[in-house]
């Protein structure tokens, strides 16, 4: 039974730090691209519910709320010195001339994702609010750091 | 001999470069609208008010990072940067010292669709007259009936930032003779909507200003109209918003309008840079207005994004 549970406990560590040394082998451009994309479909998810195209649904909403917030955790040690440009990267030169500015906006956007997944939305009118306030965030940070393509 | 000659010469010459100023002065003589009946009305703000957000004044009139009701103070003091200098967005606001609340609706229509100020100066084209030039002259009056309601700011127009060829105004008709042509870019359309829609994208909205590319003179290149553009602030491309796999073919009238509502893209990509100030803007547009814009973007012939240089 302990000789299960430790193997357990190695294969979650051992699987663990593959996906880390996998993540850390990819280009840090590529990362936050594919890591955006996935953002997207996620406000997808909600932001189609919000608009009557899908019926509300709390499990996926709060799932898609969860992703939004693990991505907004890592997502700022994506754009380390040097990697300012990179093929189809729309980073704009202001992330780094204002790093302080990235920085408390990303923290703004974690700070609004982890209030949703505290008091996940238990309806459409609650889905709304809260889908408001996340979604303020994309374009306040894409207004700066971001460039158009 | 040889000196009578050359003194024939160099009155000749003489002669020609008098001939060449007084066509150049007359070439870019300022010019001004008729003064019609319509500039005596007394405007709708009501109406104004719509045409003020299609129009976009706030998004350079306003103070730099003003939100919500600060955006009605047209104190002005933004920055533009340009390949020709830096231009500041001047004082609209109806201060009768420091803003315009000494205008007339004529002055203002003539500053809007002529380019041209009340002390009779030519206005850089940073200032978008050459779509303006294409409005309706009811939507000026009530446009600034809307204008004199907001508050008046004293704060004094800041002069642009221009090296010294490009501070005289006078060439700027020369500019005006190649490139403001207030006729429709697309012929009329039958279709009610699409029309409402061609006036608002091309009129008012401006849209073309950051969409349509510019040559060397900053003029726009209209056979690549709304086909994308290098972004003039210096980094990124301002999208090709043609009916073109490179641009909205992909995209439903019903997405396009959604877009200008919520801000999202059919994949639920946000708005950013420049366009996020316009978003909000489009959002307080009538639905109906928001697909009237739609429906001319599907309308016009598409085109391949403009050079990326």
């Amino acid at each position: 039974m302990k000789k299960a549970l430790l193997g357990t406990t190695f294969a979650i560590v051992a699987a663990l730090g593959a996906v880390t040394l996998n993540a850390a082998g990819h280009d840090p451009v590529e990362q936050r691209i594919a890591l955006m994309k996935a953002n997207g479909a996620a406000a997808g998810v909600l932001g189609k519910m919000v608009q009557g195209e899908n019926p509300f649904d709390a499990a996926a909403a709060l799932a898609a709320i969860t992703e939004m917030r693990d991505i907004a955790a890592g997502f700022g040690d994506l754009f380390p010195e040097g990697s300012e440009t990179g093929p189809n990267s729309t980073a704009n030169s202001t992330i780094w001339s204002d790093r302080a500015g990235f920085d408390a906006a990303l923290a703004k956007y974690l700070a609004d994702t982890q209030a949703a997944v505290d008091t996940p939305p238990q309806s459409l009118e609650e889905l709304g609010a809260s889908f408001g306030a996340i979604a303020s965030n994309c374009r306040a940070c894409h207004q700066t750091y971001r460039i158009p393509r | 001999m040889t000196e009578l000659l050359s003194a024939k010469k160099l009155l000749s010459l003489a002669a020609l470069v008098g001939v060449a100023l007084a066509v150049f002065w007359a070439l870019t003589m300022p010019r001004f609208l008729p003064n019609l009946s319509i500039f005596q009305q007394v405007g709708n703000p009501v109406k104004g008010e719509d045409v003020f957000n299609i129009a976009g004044c706030a998004s350079c009139h306003s103070a730099e990072g003003a939100e919500a009701e600060d955006k009605l103070i047209l104190s002005g003091g933004r920055e533009f940067p340009s390949p020709f200098g830096t231009f500041y967005a001047p004082n609209i606001s109806p201060d009768p010292e420091f803003g315009i609340g000494g205008w007339s609706t004529y002055d203002l229509a003539n500053a809007m669709m002529y380019g041209v100020s009340p002390d009779n100066k030519h206005y850089y084209p940073a200032f978008p007259y050459s779509s303006y030039a294409r409005m309706n002259p009811q939507d000026i009056v009530d446009l600034k009936a809307f204008l004199d309601t907001l508050p008046p700011s004293s704060e004094p127009s800041r002069s642009h930032d221009l090296p010294f060829y490009a501070q005289w105004r006078r060439p700027v008709g020369m500019w005006k003779q190649f490139f403001y042509d207030p006729a429709p870019v697309y012929p009329n359309s039958a279709d009610g909507l699409i029309e409402r829609g061609r006036y608002l994208v091309e009129g008012p909205g401006h849209c073309s200003e950051c969409h349509t590319s510019r040559n060397p003179l900053g003029g726009p290149i209209m056979s690549l109209y709304l086909a994308g553009a290098p972004s003039l602030e210096g980094e990124g491309y301002i999208p090709n918003i043609t009916p073109h796999e490179d641009g909205l073919a992909g995209w439903t009238e019903t997405e396009i309008a959604n877009y200008l509502n919520t801000g999202f893209t059919p994949d639920f990509d946000s708005v950013g840079g420049l366009m996020v100030e316009v978003v909000e803007n489009t959002a307080l547009l009538s639905d109906e207005d928001r697909r009237a814009i739609a429906a001319y973007l599907k309308s016009i012939p598409g085109k391949p994004d403009a050079p990326r240089e």
